[in-house]
This record gives structure tokens, sequence and C-alpha cells, in this order.
């Protein structure tokens, strides 16, 4: 089933009547997700998405009716952080978290409590994950993917959207895409994506898109040194030319001093056999070269 | 959003913490009636500093050390007279000065990696802790604080034990603790005491005391802090930045020519990279959000315009929650409200991309079908006469 999420995924969007939430959350259930229920506290007993999913108040309800397993998170983020621990205390097992703007101390304090739960949580502020022709959870345009076997991580969103455009251009198609978030405390990190795409035998190649700041990328590729050589693989690293100093947009995206600059984490990935492309669409042929053979 | 040292110290304050006292001074005047009144109260010396958002002040001569009010006077007019990287100062900070024994280091910093609070602890103070961590590692002493428990009582003694405190161990355990409980409090990324001074008082005794503050607030959280959001200097903001801050917008400027309106940060700073790539300079770095709507947009315009040196706008949208056809709806909205006219290059794809094409091609904006080509084309109109 690639990774994270695919077609036994059982969906619960918390959130589904707000106007991302009902939107996005019909885009799932159009590529096929099967997306069995939707919370919003004090709407319980209506239905979303023109009758084709059931709401409930809590999540609690929600798996106790249908099962769900995995949840899509669109609250604001004054509740998100709640949201997350309600996924989390019904026994969700995979959480993933839409939201942008959460105040990074509330993460910092939600992501043990997630782990003591024995669940997983992808991102905050990402754009979720897609299993191509199988399910997508979150809010990567469903139209732009290919099947295939390069599995795809990213702090990005619209970035990552980019790249995979790039792939299915160049006729590479994708097993999994996943969105891990550009916030500085997020759930999941690009080592446990990619832990999880070493162990998927439907995923033969890689690419992981990174970005200025902090040392997400220098600790990838030190995995990748250890654990996925032979691996092919492909990176690009957005902010090349980000002045020092400026925070770009994503809280985590700041260059301070020499720590977090592109050019040091290009070199941390090449030093580990990655190949690092200086545009998106550079990509495809660089993992041609890597050893990824044509679809 | 950074704090002046004034508001730092009242942070720091709240949570407990030994802060000298301090006055706000805006006028020369201001500043020798409140030296007269640290030195009539026993202060030997008396110390000016420039309340200002940039490092480096001493070497730059926004702090001064006094020993009369008529230097008082003199030495803020003169402090209140510079320009610091740019900013004119405006306040200065007036207090008594400190007969120092020793300089320690200690902040609080969010450990993204690590997902914890991380304090930082260094008997080598008083300089930037940066170069320490650079030419003596090993005197810098770290330990993650708990994310619900906040540092620990054994933690704080270990701390002080590491930075060889002796008869003060116990006041720099309080402090340490302290110095979290207001990163958590006040939702900061980061707080920093440096120095920290073992301080000397008339009568021979000692303790320590906060000499210098830096907190730096998350911009995430301050909805919910808006005595903090209050705190905000204004005076030092470009008002640009202020007006893309209003209108929901990440925004940067920067020295080119080619105006950038993008969604997503990672996608904007790859738009940047891009421009550079084909031969061009970014103006800006701008990124409208998620979900953003047509106001967003043109609104983004609005700020790419003001620019003058601006010779070619890139917008590079790709729709995931944010539609294709809001976006193409507020260009065409922002270009009939456009003051000057500059030659724009319109990518569009993803969400919406469809309907957004009609309204594009019906309005006849020139657009491109990848980032490459965009980039290509707007470099290319920003060098045409």
């Amino acid at each position: 089933m690639s990774i994270l999420v695919g077609r036994d995924t059982r969906l619960v969007v918390q959130g589904i009547t707000g106007r991302e939430g009902s939107f996005h959350a019909s885009q799932c259930l159009d590529y096929g997700t099967a997306v069995v229920a939707g919370v919003t506290p004090g709407k319980g007993g209506q239905q979303a998405l023109e009758g084709r999913v059931p709401v409930f108040d809590t999540v609690a309800q929600a798996v106790a009716e249908t099962g769900a397993d995995t949840s899509l998170i669109f609250v604001p983020a004054a509740g998100a952080p709640d949201a997350v621990l309600e996924a989390a205390d019904a026994g969700i097992a995979t959480i993933f978290c839409i939201t942008e703007r959460i105040p990074a101390l509330d993460m910092l304090k939600v992501v043990p409590i997630v782990e003591a739960a024995g669940a997983r949580l992808i991102g905050p502020n990402c754009p979720g994950a897609t299993t191509v022709g199988q399910a997508k959870v979150g809010i990567i345009p469903g139209t732009i993917h290919r099947p295939g076997r390069v599995g795809l991580v990213s702090r990005s969103g619209t970035l990552t959207y980019e790249v995979v455009q790039a792939l299915t251009d160049a006729r590479i198609g994708q097993s999994t895409c996943v969105g891990i978030g550009g916030d500085p405390i997020v759930g999941s990190t690009f080592v446990d994506v990619l832990e999880l795409f070493r162990d998927d035998p439907e995923t033969e190649a890689i690419v992981l898109i990174g970005e200025i700041g902090g040392d997400a990328e220098e600790r990838a590729a030190a995995f990748v040194a250890e654990h996925l050589r032979g691996k092919p693989m492909a990176a690009f690293i957005a902010g090349r030319t980000a002045p020092e100093g400026k925070r770009m947009g994503h809280a985590g995206a700041i260059i301070s001093g020499a720590a977090g600059t592109a050019a040091g984490k290009i070199a941390a990935l090449e030093a580990a056999g990655v190949r690092v492309a200086d545009s998106p669409t550079r990509i495809p042929q660089l993992l041609m070269e890597a050893g990824l053979k044509p679809d | 959003m950074k704090l002046q040292e004034y508001h730092a110290k009242s942070l720091l304050q709240a949570a407990g913490l030994p802060v000298p006292a301090w006055s706000l001074a805006a006028t020369p005047a201001e500043a020798r009636t409140a030296a007269q009144a640290y030195l009539s109260d026993g202060a030997g010396q008396v110390v000016i500093k420039a309340q200002v958002l940039v490092g480096g002040r001493g070497k730059a001569g926004g702090v001064k050390l006094v020993g009369s009010a008529e230097e008082a006077e003199a030495a803020a007019a003169a402090i209140l007279a510079l320009t610091l990287k740019g900013i004119p100062v405006r306040r200065l900070l007036v207090g008594p000065a400190a007969d120092i024994e020793h300089e320690y280091y200690l902040g609080a910093v969010l450990d993204r990696d690590a997902r914890r609070i991380l304090v930082m602890g260094s008997a080598e103070g008083g300089v930037e802790i940066e170069d320490v961590a650079a030419s003596r590692p090993e005197s810098i002493v770290r330990v993650h604080a708990h994310p619900h428990l906040g540092l620990l009582d054994h933690q704080a003694r270990g701390l002080a034990f590491a930075l060889g405190l002796g008869a003060q161990r116990q006041a720099f355990a309080s402090i340490a603790q302290g110095l979290v409980a207001c990163l958590l409090t006040n939702d900061a990324d980061l707080v920093e005491v440096n120095p920290l001074g073992l301080v000397r008082a008339a009568d021979g005794s000692t303790s320590l005391a906060c000499l210098d503050a830096k907190i730096t607030l998350d911009d995430s959280a301050l909805v919910r802090h808006p005595a903090l959001e209050a705190m905000r200097d204004l005076d030092e903001e470009d008002p640009t930045d202020l007006q893309a801050r209003r209108e929901g917008i990440n925004f940067i400027k920067l020295e080119g020519d080619i105006g950038c309106i993008v969604n997503g940060a990672g996608l904007a700073m790859t738009t940047m990279d891009l421009v550079k790539l084909y031969g061009g300079r970014p103006a800006n770095f701008l990124d409208i959000g998620g979900g953003a709507r047509h106001e967003q947009v043109a609104a983004a315009m609005r700020l790419i315009l003001e620019d003058p040196g601006v010779r070619a706008i890139l917008v590079n949208i790709f729709g995931g929650i944010t539609r294709g056809d809001e976006v193409a709806a507020g260009l065409v909205e922002a270009r009939a409200q456009q003051s000057r006219s500059v030659p724009m290059v319109v990518r569009i794809v993803g969400t919406r991309a469809a309907e957004a094409a009609t309204i594009l091609r019906e309005a006849r904006f020139e657009t491109a079908a990848t980032l490459d080509e965009a980039a290509q084309k707007a470099v290319a109109a920003a060098v045409a006469p």
C-alpha cells in the first residue's frame, strides 16, 4: 500500500463543515479516498458534502461508528492543537494537520502526547499525503500525479506540487508523496518518512524537497548515508538566494550565520550520494542518472 | 517579533528575575533627571543605552557610562543623534551601572530538532554566545527543559554546578527556571540574558542580576497576547512590512527589479532562486499564503508596485488550498487599479487552473505554462528597454 495512506485508509475529516474543510474533503472523496466521517462539534447528526459523509460531534464517536483510523485536520489554529490531541485520544493511528500558524509551543506540548499515544502526526502546516491512485489525504491537487515508484517527501506545500508536476511531465510516476510541513516543530521529520520509504517495496527511488533553516536536511543526509545508499535519490533545496537573517514566511526558513544555508544542505546531501537539482524541472533527469529505470 | 531591551527586561521582571532599576528617556533632559535620581540614590556611575533592535550597540557608540548628571545629558544627546544600522535612536534606557565581578550567559531557545526547549549556560558571558560556541564550545552547558514541566529542579541545580556557581547556586537555579517560565508564558522562541552579572553592592555583598535581555516572540502566538503585540516598535518597522502584515501577506523587500507574487513560502523562495538562475534579480519575497482571496492578490500587487525599481512582475501560483480562479480574478481587479503599467507574466496551475486560464485569456494576460518559462519571460521583460 506504499506508505501512510492507501486503499485501506478510513478517513475522518475534523472541521469538515468549514470553508477549506468541506472543499478539500470533497476533493479527497472524489479522488477515491474512503472519507467515512466528518467531525464538527455541535453539528453531529448532520450530513456533509451533499449527504455523502456523516458528521459527528466528537472524533471518538466517529471512530466508534465508522472505524476511522486516519484523521485530516482543517480546524483553525486556536483549536487545532486540541483537535490533534482529540484524534490521538480517540485512537486514530495517523493524524494529518493542515492548519497553519499554530504557535510553536503548542506543538512542543502536543507532540510528546501524540507519541505516547502511539499515533503518528504529520504536520502541522503541511499539505498531507497522497498514495497515487489509492488515497489522497490532504490538499495536494489530485490531478498532477502519475502512478509509479518514486516516493517524495517535502517540507514545503506548493513546491511539492511543482516537483510532482515536473515528475509527471517527465512520465515518472510516484508511489506516495508526503509533505511534512514547514513549521519549526512538526510531528514527523524527513528521517521518519525516509524510514517508511526504505521499508516500502513499492518505492524504488526517492525525491527530497528541503529548504533553508534548521538542520533537518543534514539529518536526512546522515540517514541516507547510513541506510539508503544505493537507492536512486534526488533533492532540491529552496532558498539559495535568500538573504541572511530574514524569515522567509515559513517560521522555519531562516538563515542564521552559517547555519541552515542552502549551500551547507546541498553539500551534506551530495556527500551522502544524493543528486541535488538547481531547478525542480531538472529532478527527473537526475533520478534517471541515479539509476531509476523509466516507467 | 523582537522586543526592545526595556520590554524584555519588564517581562523578565514579571517572571520574578532580578533586574536592576531602569528608566526610559526620550530627551537629554529626561536622561539627566533619571541619572540624577540614581546618583543621589548612591550609584557611583550611570549607564545609558540606546534602545534599538540591532546588535552591536556598544561598539557603535550606543552605550555610555557617565559619572554626573551633566555627563548624562551630554551622552544622551550624543546617542540620540546616532543612527545605528539605519535605525535612528529614539529612546534610551538609563540605569545605575553595576559593579560587575563576573559575567555569565544564560539563554533558552526553541530547539526545533530535539523538539524541546534548550537551556544554555556559560561562565563566559558578556560576549556574543555565537563566538563562544565557535571558539570554546565546551564552555557552553546545555540541558533540555520539558515542554510540560519546564526546567526541573535538578536540571537547574546541575546547570549551576556545571557553571561553577558557589554561594549563588540557589539564586542561579531559580533564575534559570524563571527564564524558561518566561519563555513559556509569553510564547517566546528565544529568551536570553547576557550578561547575567555577579554584581557587588555598596556594602560589598554580591548577587546575580540580569544586565541585558533579548526576547524574540513567536509571531503565530501574538494573537493570544494583545499586551505583547502592543510592544511592537512601529518606529523601527518598514512601512511596507507593516502594510503587508495587515493584509496577511508574507513580504520581504529585496534589491532586484522583478516583483514576485507566489503562494507558499517554499515555492516563493524557489521562484526567487529561478529568477536568479535565469539571470534576473528578484525584488522581493512574497507569499500570499494558503487559501488567499482576491483582496490579498490585489494588496500584493499594490505592495510590489510601491517599489519604483520594479520593472516586471512574475505571478506563480500552484493551487492546492489556493484556488486559481480567485487569484486570476484578483489580478484582473489589481490591474484595473494599477498606478503604473509594468509587464506581467502569470502562471497559474493546480486547483481551478482551467477556470483561471479562461479569466486570464479574456483579460489578455501574458501567461506561461511552467515556472522555468515564467521566470525566463519575466527576466526578458525586466531587461527590455
